[in-house]
């Protein structure tokens, strides 16, 4: 995948945006997924995730041929991710409504919309709970969580994306294990 | 409770596959006996499991496109290129015409003698072709290093081939002309002008009769 997306930024490089396009389209979901599990909210993952591909296009040049562009995108959009999440107040994420639905989470809206099978909607229940616990966690150690169970990248890998050693990573893993240990124990 | 803090961090080595086979067997041997660690390394392997067990997510409809509009204009010329390569038969027609336009190039300077369409009712003085007063000539007229002075009308497309149309300015009051009038004077119009007309008589197959004077 990695010799696809080098030669689509080559075409990048020399102006082609439709090549660009071949590029949002192979990263799209695990970008978004990672926003969404960084900010506990779907508004604003999708706008985060649009300009961290934005902000990638914008500075392409100053992406080192030879590297992966993977981790390139997973930085800029964790560095957005944790940016966001500085600007905004630490609780208003933790009950994260979409706006125009107010009192309803994402859980709620599922629930209301369909009628489930009974197990499946305590599955529901228990992942909204698990992604409650996850906004909760500081945003250095949410970051190692989610893209070490979520997006399941290697530490070497996390710690390139983060740009930090790979014994920090492996404190904040533990840290934020920990802690969720503790929130989820008495599921 | 007071077992030593080291078996957390085993615990923790353990979950990221980075422990020695001897710290394994002394974390578990540890755990067999002790109750609270059992059950401390039971909820962490639970707590990743519930992680990892949300459901993967997509991104939203239209998520690329929407990026795609929103980035800065690319540069004209790779708009260029990527047409020529989505339009090879466009593309190859466009070679032909600047190929040809090398040989017309040749042509515009080699003919040089006055010549007309021949249509029945038009008078013919020195380098001028004249549409008479109430004269309806029904079809194209092309001239060539001469005049054209329209009176009456004209039901075609005039075109003057480096000369000029002098009855143009008062077309308006007397002559009347219900095609395209052009003057090709300049070698880029010349090329235009035989690009069309390729254009019209490939997909019109209609050609207008030219002869010349002599
Ligand atoms: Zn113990």
């Amino acid at each position: 995948m990695e010799t696809i997306v080098n030669s689509r930024i080559k075409q990048v490089l020399k102006g082609d945006q439709n090549a660009y396009g071949e590029i949002v389209e192979l990263y799209k979901d695990k970008i978004f997924q990672l926003c969404y599990r960084m900010l506990g909210n779907r508004h604003e993952a999708e706008d985060v995730a649009q300009e961290a591909f934005i902000r990638a296009y914008i500075n392409i040049q100053s992406f080192k041929q030879g590297k992966k562009f993977s981790s390139w995108i997973y930085r800029i959009a964790t560095n957005l991710c944790i940016d966001r999440i500085r600007k905004k107040k630490p609780d208003y994420f933790l009950d994260a409504e979409v706006p125009g639905t107010e009192g309803l989470t994402m859980y709620s809206q599922i629930a209301s919309d369909s009628v489930m099978p009974e197990d499946k909607l305590v599955r529901l229940e228990l992942q909204e709970t698990v992604q409650k616990e996850i906004s909760k966690l500081p945003e250095k150690y949410r970051a190692v969580i989610v893209l070490k169970y979520m997006e399941e990248l290697s530490l070497n890998e996390i710690s390139e994306i983060l740009d930090i050693p790979l014994g920090t990573v492996k404190t904040r893993i533990h840290r934020g294990r920990e802690t969720l240990r503790q929130q989820l124990r008495n599921l | 409770m007071s077992c030593p803090e080291k078996y957390t961090a085993y615990m923790h080595d353990y979950l990221d596959e980075d422990i020695s086979e001897q710290r394994a067997l002394e974390l578990s041997e540890h755990i067999q006996s002790c109750g609270t660690c059992e059950e401390h390394f039971k909820e962490l392997k639970r707590t990743i499991a519930l992680v990892q067990g949300t459901a993967h997510i997509k991104a939203p409809e239209g998520f690329t496109e929407d990026i795609m509009a929103k980035l800065p204009k690319e540069k004209r010329k790779v708009e260029l290129n990527r047409w020529f390569k989505n339009h090879p038969f466009l593309s190859a027609a466009s070679l032909f015409f600047l190929l040809m336009a090398g040989s017309l190039f040749s042509n515009w300077n080699q003919e040089e003698q006055f010549s007309y369409s021949k249509q029945p009712n038009i008078l013919v003085e020195n380098d001028t072709v004249i549409v008479p007063e109430g004269e309806v000539v029904k079809g194209d007229i092309l001239v060539r290093n001469g005049k054209v002075q329209i009176e009456g009308e004209v039901q075609g497309d005039v075109t003057v081939i480096n000369g000029e149309i002098s009855g143009e300015k008062y077309l308006a009051a007397a002559g009347k002309v219900t095609g395209e009038i052009s003057e090709v004077n300049e070698i880029f119009d010349w090329i235009w002008y035989h690009i069309k007309t390729t254009v019209k008589n490939t997909f019109n197959m209609n050609e207008d009769e030219e002869r010349s004077l002599q």
